[in-house]
């Protein structure tokens, strides 16, 4: 009798255990509460390990396949259908579409990769600039970017491809050889959308400015680096994190848009783009294999980074419970 | 209101005026105009002369300052490769590009209105998941995709399955023959749809949830009228007002996608014309169609500002 009271006053005592109390209540860092976000976010992590496939297939396919494999002419075998030798098809001078894709995959991801970087560091300094001195400088910098931003962006990718496609040296990298449009594309796309990067910088730092924590800052004595480094940018960098992972599938597209039009990257290189620059005219003779699995690798990758991007948006807003 | 619409007007003067020096430095520089007088035998005198004519010995500012004083008179000079007046030329093809815009911009808005209140008002059932899924991956598609395979599709599979298949824009066909164009612009249509409709449905869906979710959409149930009145009469009004800002920016945004859907279908319009011409160094007529399109652009920026102010009273421009 006694024993099994005292085994009943023992459960609420189990309960109540303090270390218990203390894991819970253990202060996590905003990063961490992000991430945790962000690993509950479905289509994030569903995004994530699509991506993480894709850039996998890219790199391992690369060992299975020769940059001369993609590169190798055989005008014999031309626009065959895909079939166990060429899996998925051949093109219009014979070259194995799957090797292409593999190494042209490679070129696409690289190009909107440093062209993400490209317009990060423009839109950064830009936006920056525009906010923090205020002022003219503000209004400079604002009415430039709007000017940018009335133009679309093809007709800019258009003529700018023209303006550097002119004089097109090969480079050696990596001892690989490339045609040298990879990076007068990097430069097109970077230069032509760094815009909203800026406006999105430009108006957080305008905000961020006239918070309390920034006054507070100031009345200790930190001086205006101080400020912009430890206080602004850190709060502007979940907002730079997620257009730039928004910004990559917008670099891929604009790549695919230019290099279909024929301005991209120049063949030999190839790139998901210019793949396909041939395909309207080979669609009337049943050609499909030649745009379908670009296409495909180009929506996949767009797809995911998308993903990806609106899961670190909703992860970043510490407002957001949706997935706690 | 009036010194707002002045102050607007004058800064979208001032942008255009940014805008079109940059693109005439960049075009100058893009383009070679005397790229197609090396062909053939013409002399160095020949040469200079022709130079001479163009005005091409003159300083870049001066040759600037030329075009826009003809500009905005609405000459824009000669096609370096058509010889043909610029504006006549772009004359030829802004009608189907407006046909084909204006076409595209009522099937997007009448789908993305229906889609959109269907999928609030049916929140999470299998309609509006499948209609979300669909609009993530739709807004995803870069839209060659959609313009290759709606092309595979209905006009070449069609074709050779012995359906009645539709046309490309491959063959010549007439353009004032109505059956023939409605035939035509069902498919550029589409392709230029698609993506837009898909964005507009999720704006629409959410705004509609958020505005379903008041007050007075209750007390409007709670007296007693139909939920399709409801919807259509009270939450549609309010739930629009985003959307239409939206619409209104995005409008001559689509001349841009048009290059591409123009391209793929050999669409007579402005966005094939202006691929066309800056593939043959045709500065005058890759100016004046840039010039055309960001003045559209900034017009309707303003436009939208100023609709907006009649639309929701709450709303006051300073």
């Amino acid at each position: 009798m006694s024993t099994s009271e005292s085994e009943k006053l023992a459960i609420p005592r189990l309960a109540f255990d303090p270390g218990a109390a203390e894991s819970v209540s253990a202060p996590l860092s905003p990063g961490q509460l992000a991430w945790r976000r962000f690993r509950r976010h479905k289509m994030a992590m569903a995004g994530s390990v699509g991506l993480i496939l894709v850039i996998f297939f890219i790199i391992v396919g690369s060992f299975f396949y020769s940059e001369k494999d993609a590169n190798r002419v055989d005008v014999v075998h031309r626009l065959t259908p895909p079939s166990t030798t060429n899996y998925f098809g051949t093109d219009s001078t014979g070259r194995d579409l799957l090797a292409r894709i593999i190494y042209g995959g490679q070129i696409s991801l690289f190009i909107g990769i440093l062209s993400v970087a490209l317009a990060l560091i423009l839109g950064i300094a830009v936006g920056g600039l525009a906010g923090y001195l205020g002022g003219w400088v503000d209004i400079i910098l604002m009415r430039f970017t709007e000017a940018a931003l009335s133009i679309p962006s093809l007709f800019l990718l258009i003529i700018l491809g023209k303006l550097f496609g002119s004089e097109i040296p090969t480079l050696k990298f990596l001892d690989r050889t490339f045609s040298g449009s990879v990076i007068v594309v990097i430069l097109v796309i970077g230069l032509t959308s760094w815009m909203y990067l800026a406006r999105i910088v430009r108006a957080n730092i305008l905000s961020l400015r006239e918070m309390d924590y920034v006054s507070a800052a100031r009345a200790l004595g930190a001086g205006n680096l101080r400020i912009l480094v430890r206080h602004l940018i850190p709060n502007t960098m979940m907002a730079i994190i997620v257009t730039a992972t928004l910004g990559l599938a917008q670099a891929i597209i604009s790549e695919a848009y230019v290099s279909f039009l024929g301005l991209g990257v120049q063949p030999p290189t190839a790139s998901w783009g210019n793949l396909m620059d041939q395909s309207i005219s080979l669609i009337q003779r049943g050609v499909w294999w030649m745009w379908v699995f670009p296409s495909l690798f180009i929506v996949m990758t767009i797809l995911f980074t998308n993903f990806i991007g609106d899961g670190l948006r909703d992860a970043f807003d510490p407002r957001s419970t949706r997935h706690l | 209101m009036t010194t707002y619409i002045i102050r607007r007007l004058i800064q979208g003067v001032f942008i255009l005026f940014i805008i079109t020096i940059a693109a005439f430095g960049l075009t100058r520089k893009a383009f070679d105009p005397m790229a197609q007088y090396t062909l053939g035998r013409i002399s160095a005198e020949d040469r200079a002369r022709i130079r001479a004519n163009l005005g091409l010995d003159q300083p870049i500012p001066v040759q600037y300052f030329k075009w826009l004083g003809l500009a905005v008179r609405g000459d824009f000079g000669y096609s370096a490769t058509n010889h043909q007046p610029v504006s006549e030329l772009i004359m030829q093809r802004l009608p189907q590009t407006l046909v084909l815009m204006v076409t595209s911009e009522v099937v997007i808005i009448l789908l993305s209105v229906i889609l959109g209140i269907y999928s609030a008002v049916k929140q999470y059932s299998l309609f509006d998941n499948i209609m979300t899924g669909l609009s993530f991956v739709g807004y995803s598609l870069p839209i060659f995709f959609i313009a290759l395979m709606l092309m595979f599709i209905f006009a070449v599979q069609f074709k050779e399955w012995d359906l009645p298949y539709l046309p490309t824009g491959a063959d010549i066909w007439d353009f004032s023959d109505p059956r023939e164009l409605a035939l035509h612009l069902i498919l550029p249509v589409a392709s230029l749809s698609i993506i837009q409709v898909a964005a507009y449905t999720r704006y629409l869906r959410s705004s509609m949830l958020e505005v379903l979710s008041q007050d007075y959409i209750r007390t409007a149930r709670a007296k007693g009228l139909m939920k399709s009145a409801v919807i259509m009469r009270h939450a549609l009004k309010n739930a629009a007002l985003p959307i239409v800002t939206l619409i209104g920016l995005d409008v001559p945004f689509l001349l841009g996608g048009a290059i591409v859907t123009e391209t793929v279908y050999s669409w007579p319009g402005m966005g094939r014309l202006f691929w066309q011409q800056a593939g043959r160094g045709d500065y005058p007529t890759v100016m004046a169609i840039l010039l055309l399109v960001a003045t559209a652009v900034v017009v309707f920026q303003i436009l939208t500002d100023v609709a907006y102010t009649f639309i929701d009273p709450r709303i006051r421009l300073s």
